[in-house]
């Protein structure tokens, strides 16, 4: 037997000689400039773009969204319903393994949904609906509801954060409230942890184990094929040295340009300008509902009446190819979108209306603050817009400029403006984040559990939920022109604008996804 | 050194000296060059609103970007603002940065240098604060000040001031232990004079120049730090136009649009050398052997 | 140091700004919050957390980072490299052009050359460096293609990778430094120059070169060193612009992200870092002197 043993090792190492005497084939690796720097690599515990980002590299979900917003199985082989809806039985497919070549069980995916869905808007409805799971074998587990709920499969296969990926049992375990360190995953590549450079560079190999579903990719379904052998994301905090960069050839791919340097790079003949994420996202001024002077709904009414939308969608993103005006409350371009109520915002505006409304609120010259993060290009524009505006109609408004940190914590405070408090902040949501009720967080009404600026408004939950329980698309587009009717009179927040990023690539690279989320497999490098 | 003995004559012995100053700086054209571009500096900025100017924060989006012409002098940002009005404008906060850091440190760090030369225990202590305050960068306590509270022109001032104090508390002090060991100081200090008649009338005539000379180059090296503190977020709020951060704003524009940093870049950088000039003048003028303390 | 210490970690404590709302993202609650800081441990006393924090640090524990959960040590580490390489070559090229340039300024004092240095010098200080940097990145990597635009390629990599995307960040750091020792060499140097005993030398037949170096620079070497000593600090200034300009992971970087994203660990090691850094070359700056200048004894 050992001796057998030792032949055998013997015959390996022979052939591991031969192989490595032999020229090894160039890797292909591609250098890529990421939207962000690399922090965290739990993508439940945070929901920041560049980390759901990194989940895609390195995990693999139960089920994925493609391009047409159809729900379709990625890891899973096959699944039953019961008739009454309350159970659904999953099979995985052949061959799932973690990178540490410990096999995908049902333990491992029932944890990780679990932990998921304690962080998850939408995994915490799916959590109210569960009465439990249970492993029937290590490939099949079963989840029994307690009443039927219609959105199994699309928050189990949501595509953007919180998304639900698959992590080893012994990781998944870790309280939803701590970070998970390891990356160990079942996704098509691995992640290099020695050569992470933590703010300036993430490598990735190709998962040679990994079994690609035979589809073709859409979004995030579909067969996940990786064409090289090596990723490393060089974060470049400059925007013009990686323009420069890119020109360069030092990288050869950049996924997210300021339009104004578009035309930097046009004239390079290697390089490509795409928009590769249709949907794009939404910019949005959010008032505080529980502060004057913006308790008052007249008062946010006005600013209805002048918000020009054209102008924070150039303000945003420099080039009109790339940001245009969208006056609804559901991302244009999605099923529930429409323009119900619409010609408040994207008709002619009205600077007399605008002003009689402050008059008719009673406005008596409180003190406005408008919050600004100087280091968020998406932000400080649209703060600078609109200050300008509240200045225009007669508000008392102050800008108050600090970092995306400063502004994320004082936005959590609910006291007046004289104790440090709030009257408008800026943001933005990629598109699919406020495509359905489900999602839409911002248009809640939930009063002081809301997102923050706590609208208070139980009529527009009350239509929430009526649409969990719509029959079929139809009326659930009718219960959605319903909320937004209502949202152009409560004005829990003003969409500003719609806007994409274009994404630059040397001409050796092919096959890049079209997709909101960023994707890696597929793509190919001559 | 001869401001030494005409010290000893007290309030007369000003004059004297001062007489001296102005006659070898009337010698040195290049410190007049300076003196006057500062000037000019100043006078735009008190009489913004006269040149020709508009509202600095009024934007408009969709004139961003338009090159220098005959409507828009220097062109338009990237918000559609009149980057003449912002540098014009600009001179107001830039100036304010210098002038206020130079005046704040240099009389911040003559109180506590005179102090830490005279008292024996407070020195000890002082200087290791002043050690430790030289031992963390500028631009980092400016940030993690922005960082506490907000973006403002206070912060700023604040930051920057406090990183340029030890060197003025250090260059007093310096004088001040020299002074001390001179003849007519302990003659005084046998006839009587209290510590702070002591400082008042011996020690402070000269500490004039020598401050004087410093706190210019203090002027200058705050606008550019100014500058940088707004090139990496932790400058003056960004609606109201300084040199410092209009050039920050139109950092990634640089070869788009170029004459976004250019025309702030140039005032900023005339006027720090007009500034510099003043100041090799103003110590030229004076007693060689004053330079070399610097 | 203690001080420092001290100072950095109140100044830490009382900032409005928290790691747990930044890690909670966009969609979090209050209470989400709350659960974050409880699990970080912000929400204990000042005396309970500093005491934490000096107890790890007498045992070389330098903290985790609150957002990527590595040890600080280890960030820190890797990032040190090219700082200091960065700060190394900008020295050794500054020092090798400026104090020659002084010396000849001086030596020539009123002639075109000294104007000319002098001028060059004040432009130097007039510029601030992101400027300088565009510039240069501009000329040399975009027209001519010599340099790369940017990145760091550690000294392992061979010489010539290190060297060329060294050149132009230690170009734009340097010309402030520059500058400024340039000017004190020159003022020193003529202070020195007009002494009795130089005047000695040259009656005695030495050359120029002799009494140049031989004597006059080695008397005015300690002004020069103390000024070198002194712009260090506005050399880390300078570090910070240069870093994220030409996308260099040093530790400037990690600091100012650090600061934006209220990333505590961090901070307090860097900054202890920096003050230890700046008492070392302040004892290195004293000790030359008893090298240079022998009526100093300490």
């Amino acid at each position: 037997m050992k001796s057998s043993i030792r032949a055998m090792l013997g015959a390996a190492l022979v052939v591991a000689a031969a192989l490595n005497a032999a020229p090894a084939a160039a890797q292909k690796t591609i250098k890529f400039i990421p939207e962000a720097d690399l922090k965290s690599l739990d993508p439940i515990w945070t929901t920041a773009y560049i980390t759901r980002n990194h989940g895609y590299m390195v995990y693999d979900t139960l089920f994925a969204t493609d391009a047409k917003f159809q729900v379709h199985p990625q890891m899973v082989d096959k699944y039953e319903t019961s008739k009454d809806g309350l159970t659904w039985t999953f099979t995985l497919r052949d061959g799932l393994k973690f990178h540490d070549g410990a096999p995908v069980r049902s333990a491992d995916c029932i944890a990780s949904i679990e932990r998921w869905a304690k962080r998850d808007v939408l995994g915490q409805k799916l959590g109210e609906m569960t009465e439990s799971w249970a492993v029937v074998n290590d490939k099949t587990f079963r989840l029994q509801l307690k009443k039927p709920f219609a959105y199994v499969l699309e928050a189990l296969g949501k595509p953007s954060s919180n998304v639900p990926f698959i992590l080893p049992e012994r990781l998944a375990k870790t309280d939803a409230f701590t970070q998970v360190t390891d990356p160990t995953g079942s996704g098509p590549f691995k992640m290099v942890t020695a050569e992470w450079v933590p703010g300036s560079k993430v490598v990735y190999v190709k998962n040679t184990d990994y079994i690609p579903r035979k589809e073709a990719p859409s979004w995030a379904a579909g067969g996940k094929v990786v064409k090289v052998d090596r990723v490393e994301w060089l974060y470049i905090p400059d925007s013009a040295t990686a323009a420069n960069a890119i020109n360069a050839g030092e990288v050869d791919w950049w996924q997210q340009l300021p339009s104004d340097l578009v035309p930097l790079l046009s004239k390079n003949k290697d390089i490509k300008i795409e928009n590769t994420d249709p949907l794009g996202s939404i910019g949005m001024i959010r008032f505080n509902h529980l502060q004057p002077p913006f308790n008052n709904q007249k008062l946010r009414q006005a600013l209805l009446y002048v918000v020009n939308q054209q102008d924070y969608a150039i303000g945003i993103a420099g080039d009109p190819k790339n940001g245009k005006p969208c006056a609804s409350y559901f991302t244009c371009g999605t099923p529930l979108a429409s323009d119900a109520g619409s010609a408040v915002l994207s008709g002619k505006r009205d600077l007399e209306k605008a002003r009689r409304l402050v008059k008719e609120s009673g406005y008596k010259g409180e003190k406005v603050v408008v919050l600004d993060a100087t280091d968020q290009p998406i932000v400080h524009p649209q703060a600078l817009i609109t200050t300008e505006l509240l200045k225009k109609i007669g508000l008392n408004a102050e800008l108050q400029a600090g970092d995306w940190g400063t502004l994320i914590t004082r936005r959590s405070s609910k006291e007046p403006v004289e104790k440090g408090g709030w009257s408008i902040f800026h943001t933005w949501w990629v598109g699919p984040d406020l495509a359905t009720p489900a999602l839409n967080s911002a248009l809640r009404g939930a009063g002081e559990k809301a997102w923050f600026g706590w609208p208070n408004d139980p009529e527009m939950e009350k239509l929430r939920d009526a649409w969990f329980e719509a029959p079929g698309l139809a009326a659930q587009k009718k219960i959605a022109r319903q909320m937004q009717l209502r949202a152009w009179i409560t004005v829990p927040y003003i969409p500003t604008a719609q806007f994409t990023i274009p994404t630059a690539y040397r001409t050796n690279l092919s096959g890049l996804l079209v997709s909101p989320m960023n994707l890696m497999w597929n793509v190919d490098k001559k | 050194m001869s401001a030494v003995p005409a010290a000893l004559a007290a309030p007369r012995s000003v004059s004297p000296m001062w007489r001296g100053f102005r006659d070898a700086f009337r010698r040195h054209p290049t410190a007049i060059l300076g003196g006057v571009l500062l000037l000019v500096m100043v006078a735009a900025a008190i009489a913004a609103p006269w040149l020709w100017t508009v509202d600095p924060q009024a934007l408009s989006p969709v004139r961003r970007l338009k090159p220098p012409s005959g409507e828009y002098w220097f062109g338009t940002d990237m918000l559609g603002r009149d980057v003449y009005s912002r540098v014009v404008y600009g001179a107001r906060v830039s100036l304010t940065v210098g002038i206020a850091v130079a005046i704040l440190s240099t009389v911040l760090g003559l109180a506590l240098g005179m102090l830490t030369g005279f008292v024996r225990w407070i020195d000890a202590i002082l200087m290791r604060v002043m050690d430790g305050l030289m031992s963390i960068p500028a631009v980092l306590l400016a940030i993690s000040l922005m960082a506490l509270t907000q973006a403002s022109l206070e912060n700023v001032i604040f930051a920057i001031t406090l990183s340029e104090v030890p060197r003025v508390v250090r260059l007093v002090r310096s004088l001040v232990l020299s002074l001390r060991e001179q003849p007519f100081v302990e003659a005084a200090t046998a006839a009587g004079t209290g510590i702070a008649r002591t400082l008042v009338r011996h020690i402070l005539p000269n500490t004039v120049a020598p401050l004087l000379v410093q706190g210019t180059y203090i002027f200058a090296s705050a606008m550019i730090t100014e500058a940088i503190l707004s090139f990496i977020g932790a400058g003056t709020p960004p609606n109201i136009p300084s040199w410092g951060n209009v050039m920050a704003e139109a950092r990634s524009l640089f070869q788009i649009a170029g004459y976004l940093i250019l025309f702030p870049g140039i005032f900023l950088s005339l006027t720090v050398l007009a500034v510099n000039l003043l100041g090799d003048g103003m110590r030229d003028a004076l007693d060689p052997r004053l330079a070399r303390r610097m | 140091m203690g001080v420092v210490a001290l100072f950095v970690f109140s100044l830490l404590y009382i900032s409005p700004g928290d790691p747990a709302a930044v890690i909670a993202g966009d969609i979090a609650t209050a209470e989400d919050i709350a659960r974050i800081r409880a699990k970080l441990g912000l929400d204990e006393p000042y005396m309970v957390r500093f005491g934490n924090w000096l107890w790890a640090l007498a045992h070389g524990d330098l903290g985790v980072s609150i957002f990527t959960g590595l040890p600080v040590a280890r960030l820190i580490g890797q990032r040190i490299e090219p700082t200091v390489a960065l700060t190394l070559c900008t020295l050794i090229v500054t020092i090798a052009l400026a104090v020659p340039v002084g010396v000849v300024a001086a030596w020539k004092v009123g002639t075109w050359i000294d104007r000319s240095v002098m001028g060059f010098s004040v432009l130097g200080f007039s510029i601030p460096v992101f400027v300088i940097a565009y510039l240069l990145i501009m000329l040399f990597s975009v027209q001519l293609g010599w340099l790369p635009v940017q990145g760091y390629r550690s000294i392992n990599e061979g010489w010539w990778p290190f060297l060329s995307h060294m050149i132009l960040p230690s170009a734009a750091l340097g010309t402030v430094y520059m500058a400024l020792i340039a000017r004190i060499t020159r003022a020193t140097m003529l202070d020195v120059l007009s002494q009795d005993y130089i005047r000695t030398a040259q009656a005695k037949g030495l050359s120029s070169n002799q009494v140049l170096l031989g004597h006059a620079l080695k008397n005015a070497s300690v002004p020069i060193v103390t000024v070198i000593g002194i712009g260090i600090a506005l050399l880390i200034s300078g570090v910070v612009v240069t870093e994220t300009v030409f996308a260099i992971p040093g530790i400037g970087r990690l600091t100012v992200d650090a600061i934006l994203r209220r990333d505590y660990p961090i901070i307090q090691a860097v900054t202890l870092l920096f003050s230890g850094v700046y008492v070392l070359i302040n004892l290195a700056v004293d000790m030359s002197y008893t090298f240079l200048d022998p009526r100093i004894r300490y």
